[in-house]
């Protein structure tokens, strides 16, 4: 029975050369379908039996757009301080540098300028897995250098938001960044740069209060929650059941506030097919 | 009169001050002496109490019953010369947010602000002070007409919020409001703006982009209400004096952090306490604030607006 006696004693084989082992991460998405997450990520991170948008973050989305993922990032060493020794439960110092730890990102957004589909854009990208993707001094500085940016070099701007809205830590500081970005929108309006706002799951307060809805074009994710009070605030304060689909992409498209929805995977052809088109180039394949 | 908790002791000796008073008038007594020592008493206690308020207690006299709202203001300083004008032009007249022009002195200007009402009907009737989006649609509408005409705008806030309603959110509530903000960053005109009363995040800011932008003593300014900040990062209500307290949200601390450039004094005990001193303060500060800046270009006037507002925040470089 020597078919059962180790010849050299102990495992040997490594992981990697395992083959067929379930890598302990699949995805399960709302409608409870499981995607491996390999998958997953091949899919520009949909599910592809339900069609479901997993939320991700700017690393990704700079994958997405930017060609052969090549792009410079601006300003990123800009990170929070705290003006008004903001305390709560957890001091905001904490509360950054846990966030800082938890995500490797230095605030909730990130700026590129980077080719897509051959042309340069600037694209500004919210995390909402920093602190909610909330828009305090940094966010509102980072997106007023971005469009700086795209004005000096005669570029479109982008913005991707995915946030909760303004960051309370910062209390009126937060509050003025919607001022402060919309400036810089202004002048990108009046040097007449193409400013397109992709609104993501989830897109509320501050953020749609200001740069997510001032977009040349305003288009969003599937099924994308977009609001200016969040439902449970609506439903506490008028007492009313929410219809289906409150509050979706789908929702706003239909009360005319998004000029169309698109598929994460089209985002780099309908986003290149707009710029060409309004700037009336020639159509990009 | 109504009273906050903290005024009180103040109400107590007010009334012991008009019972001696009754009594002076209606008996032989000789009370001189006596309401004398009371008034003194009284000065003393209202000077302990207004001095040292609490942030939390100036948000309770921002929200006074008695306190002076926009139209009384307006009425107050412009007299006949206010004309209401109504509508946003394509839905319906927001009773939350109201407009108008009126002179002071010899000059025209298009007033905004959101209006509350002072018993339950008018209270109802003006949504609480919570505009809709047609309320910021309307306000655009008139500063868009002052600009037409080289007109001065100078908007009044006191809002606890911009309405969270369902029909709002089908309008496009934050469109609106992300809208005036950018028009305001450019228009053509000066723009004066005044807290007189709660300063209440996106819904306060939606009339709120200024070339001066003063508060009266008693208001708060903010991202959030103190309840709501409460409610989301202490996960109960019951923590608003803290969060008022975190926020920073009074008159003075918005100036330390350069983001008004200046405090209106108020009466002793709030502005309701003396209305007409309050109006005048009020008015006086519209015309200083418009002799500074009528003088310059459209171009100048933008300009800067731009750069004061683009330069708030705090950050490391």
């Amino acid at each position: 029975m020597s078919w059962f006696k180790r010849k050299t004693k102990g495992i040997t084989t490594t992981t990697e050369e395992k083959k067929d082992t379930p890598k302990g991460l699949w995805y399960k998405s709302p409608t409870g379908k499981i995607v491996d997450t390999e998958e997953l990520e091949k899919n520009y991170y949909v599910s592809p039996e339900d069609g479901y948008h997993v939320r991700i973050g700017s690393r990704e989305y700079f994958e997405i757009l930017f060609d052969d993922n090549k792009f410079k990032e601006l300003d990123a060493n800009l990170e929070s301080k705290d003006p008004l020794k903001f305390e709560d439960t957890k001091k905001y110092p904490d509360r950054l540098k846990a966030a800082q730890k938890k995500t490797k990102l230095k605030d909730a957004v990130r700026c590129a300028v980077g080719k897509s589909k051959g042309k340069e854009l600037v694209v500004a990208c919210m995390d909402f897995a920093f602190i909610g993707g909330s828009m305090g001094s940094v966010v509102g500085e980072k997106i007023a250098r971005a469009a700086d940016y795209a004005l000096k070099n005669k570029l479109p701007l982008m913005v991707i938001s995915k946030s909760g809205g303004a960051r309370m830590m910062e209390a009126a500081f937060s509050l003025m960044q919607l001022a402060k970005t919309s400036v810089k929108l202004a002048q990108l309006a009046d040097a007449q740069l193409p400013y397109i706002s992709l609104c993501t799951d989830p897109t509320t307060g501050g953020t749609t209060a200001s740069f997510a809805m001032l977009g040349d074009i305003n288009i969003a994710e599937p099924g994308a929650l977009i609001g200016f009070a969040g439902p449970r605030i609506v439903r506490d304060t008028t007492g009313k059941e929410l219809p289906e689909g409150f509050q979706t992409s789908e929702f706003l498209l239909e009360h005319g506030f998004l000029d169309f929805i698109t598929l994460r995977k089209e985002l780099k052809d309908k986003v290149n097919k707009y710029l060409d088109l309004i700037l009336n180039q020639p159509l990009r394949k | 009169m109504e009273y906050l908790e903290f005024e009180l002791p103040i109400k107590e000796l007010e009334d012991q001050l008009t019972k001696c008073k009754v009594i002076g008038e209606e008996s032989d007594v000789d009370v001189s002496e006596t309401c004398k020592q009371i008034e003194k008493k009284l000065a003393v206690a209202q000077k302990e109490i207004y001095k040292n308020l609490s942030p939390w207690q100036r948000v309770q006299l921002s929200r006074h019953p008695d306190r002076p709202y926009t139209l009384d203001h307006i009425r107050a300083i412009c007299g006949d010369t206010f004309l209401e004008l109504h509508g946003d032009r394509s839905f319906k007249d927001d009773k939350a947010m109201i407009g108008g022009l009126g002179k002071i002195g010899d000059q025209s200007f298009m007033f905004i602000g959101q209006q509350k009402g002072f018993n339950t009907k008018t209270r109802q009737y003006r949504n609480f002070g919570m505009a809709n989006p047609e309320g910021y649609r309307k306000a655009l509408r008139l500063m868009k007409s002052a600009e037409k005409f080289g007109i001065p705008v100078v908007t009044l806030l006191d809002t606890p919020g911009a309405y969270p309603g369902l029909e709002a959110e089908e309008r496009g509530q934050g469109e609106a409001i992300a809208r005036n903000i950018l028009e305001m960053t450019r228009l053509k005109v000066p723009i004066i703006t005044i807290i007189i009363g709660e300063g209440a995040s996106g819904g306060a800011l939606g009339i709120g982009v200024g070339d001066r932008v003063y508060m009266l003593e008693n208001t708060w300014y903010s991202v959030i209400s103190p309840e709501s900040c409460s409610s989301i990062l202490w996960r109960s209500w019951e923590y608003k004096e803290q969060a008022a307290e975190a926020l920073k949200l009074t008159a003075a601390d918005m100036k330390k952090q350069k983001l008004i450039d200046g405090i209106i004094k108020e009466p002793l005990g709030g502005a309701h306490r003396d209305r007409e001193k309050t109006f005048k303060s009020v008015s006086d500060t519209i015309v200083k604030c418009y002799d500074e800046l009528k003088n310059l270009s459209p171009k100048d006037l933008v300009s800067q607006r731009m750069d004061k507002y683009a330069q708030m925040g705090v950050y490391k470089d």
